[in-house]
């Protein structure tokens, strides 16, 4: 057996890719902050940055073992190792072969997405949420949600020859999500329905007006979450390859398509284009093609995005008919958003752009492709709901997930945080200490 | 003396302020304001859910001038704002008993 060489084109792109998924995160902290009123912003915010700090630690830790670990050889978790990453300094990445990649900036790689998933989570109980409650909602609902999905989707297993050691029940079963349609957004979309239903709904909700505070914001973190995209997609193929290419090109069209038909809703339903429905169909479309995008060609991709554009635009009125405040819409966007893109492989899937992907329905494939997307779908969705649920009950009767009354009313900001964003008029400024 | 309140839109405080100026008013206060009255409000969306924003930005603007100037000032500054359309805003004098000028003390008329 040939020993394998360090590839430094493909090390060099997957460093520069996790840099930019990490980015994601601050730029989702913007996206949501710009869409919360003046008096939450920053708390909106600190969910976000949180979620960096405890998933990081626990990452190294245990949560790589737990997710990609491959001696506890089970289709469910990982290992259970308190290495703290130091003894593979020097191994080369294999899941499900051999990248010839450092296994570090393979673990840092996926660290990023286990930063942005409970992120998502945050923007459906904005406003309301006691801050060490989401904490340690994170720190639990990582180690019992995300780590174990990660390796249902994510883990090919250790090959050493015909070989294969701990691969993941979905990976194994031949789900296509090539970087996270369930694992991440399906997943942090139906926990967001669960605490969303926990936690319930806003004062004022549905009474009073809740604008988002500054759309110049929303628009500055759809950007930047567009541009890390390009690491999430692209990078998920472990190499600077021609499938990289094919990622990054879908995820540029889907993308666009989504953002023309949200604001062409709008425009034909509401007689307006909104900025808002730009953003929102911009992150719709990035969504949807998150699974797909090394499975489609171009042409299809720029379908899948529109269709999402417009099914998300519909589907993110669906909380006032059943009643749950999901402030900022993460089921309407990343659930709907993720399942369809999941299922959406199950037609426009090819060999033709992936050697390794199989004919979906409308390339003469047959349905056998869609049932292993809706079983993904099914499972991810399932499981996240029903943990988050009971973990979201058992926090809210015993620390309690949500801050009193009228601090709710006089800003969140304020009582758990002691500060507020902004100065509003001369007269507030000063003080003294 | 007078204290003499004009709501306006935003857009006309430039023409109302060099209005008064040419007419020989050198002092005047301006503060944003918001409210409705017959104009009532606007319809606003976001994703789909529409809000209905009654109150309307406008700028308050206050001068204080002598009890013979009072009608000549009024028909200013409704000149100048005036567009002829729905929201244009409102005009109204008060008495005032007493006016000192933090500076010197100069008390009344004087102080204006």
């Amino acid at each position: 057996m040939e020993a394998t060489v360090l590839n430094s084109g493909d090390t060099a792109w997957m460093l520069a890719s996790t840099a930019l998924v990490l980015l994601m995160t601050p730029g989702l902290a913007f996206f949501y902050g710009g869409m919360v009123r003046t008096k939450s912003v920053l708390n909106m915010m600190m969910m976000s940055m949180v979620t960096i700090g405890i998933v990081s630690i626990l990452w190294v830790i245990y949560g790589f073992e737990l997710a990609f670990g491959y001696k506890g050889n089970s289709p469910w978790f990982g290992s259970f190792s308190l290495s703290g990453l130091g003894s593979q300094v020097n191994a080369f990445t294999n899941n499900g072969g051999v990248y010839p990649i450092p296994l570090l900036v393979f673990a840092a790689f996926q660290l990023m997405f286990a930063i942005i998933t409970p992120a998502l989570i945050s923007g459906a109980i904005a406003d309301r949420t006691k801050f060490t409650a989401w904490a340690i909602f994170v720190a639990i609902w990582t180690t019992i949600v995300y780590f174990p999905v990660a390796h249902w989707v994510f883990a090919f297993g250790n090959k050493v020859g015909d070989k294969t050691t701990g691969t993941g029940y979905l990976a194994g079963k031949g789900l296509e999500d090539f970087a996270g349609g369930t694992a991440v957004h399906i997943n942090a979309g139906a926990a967001g329905l669960a605490l969303a239903i926990i936690l319930g709904k806003r004062v004022g909700w549905r009474k009073e007006a809740m604008r988002p505070h500054s759309l110049p914001l929303v628009l500055l973190g759809s950007g930047l979450l567009w541009f890390g995209w390009f690491g999430f997609n692209a990078g998920s193929a472990l190499a600077a390859n021609g499938l990289a290419g094919l990622a990054f090109m879908n995820t540029q069209v889907a993308t666009a398509g989504a953002l023309i038909g949200w604001i062409l809703v709008e425009k034909i339903r509401n007689g307006h284009a909104t900025s808002l429905g730009a953003a929102s169909g911009a992150v719709a479309g990035l969504v949807a093609i998150t699974p797909a995008c090394a499975f489609v060609a171009p042409w299809a991709a720029v379908v899948i995005g529109f269709i999402a554009g417009i099914l998300c635009s519909l589907a993110v009125g669906m909380k006032y008919k059943f009643g749950f405040d999901d402030s900022l819409d993460v089921v309407g966007v990343h659930l709907v958003g993720g399942i369809w893109g999941s299922l959406a492989i199950g037609f426009f899937g090819t060999h033709i752009v992936n050697s390794v992907g199989i004919d979906g329905l409308f390339y003469g494939g047959g349905s056998a492709l869609l049932g292993k997307q809706a079983l993904g779908v099914g499972m991810v969705a399932g499981y996240s709901f029903i943990v988050t649920l009971i973990l979201g009950f058992i926090i809210e009767k015993t620390i309690g997930f949500r801050i009193p009354r009228d601090a709710e009313i006089e800003g969140i900001d304020l009582s758990e945080h002691a500060e507020t964003a902004y100065e509003m008029t001369s007269s507030s400024r000063g003080g003294s200490f | 003396m007078k204290l003499i309140t004009a709501i306006l839109k935003p857009f006309k405080l430039d023409d109302v302020k060099n209005a008064l100026q040419a007419h020989g008013i050198n002092g005047m206060t301006v503060s944003e304001a918001s409210g409705f009255g017959r104009q009532k409000g606007h319809t606003e969306v976001y994703r789909g859910a529409e809000y209905t924003v009654d109150l309307v930005p406008k700028v308050r603007l206050e001068v204080l001038v002598d009890d013979s100037e009072a009608n000549s000032v009024v028909d200013v500054i409704v000149k100048a704002a005036s567009t002829g359309s729905i929201g244009d805003g409102k005009v109204w004098t008060t008495p005032v008993d007493q006016i000192v000028r933090v500076r010197t003390g100069e008390r009344g008329v004087d102080a204006i």
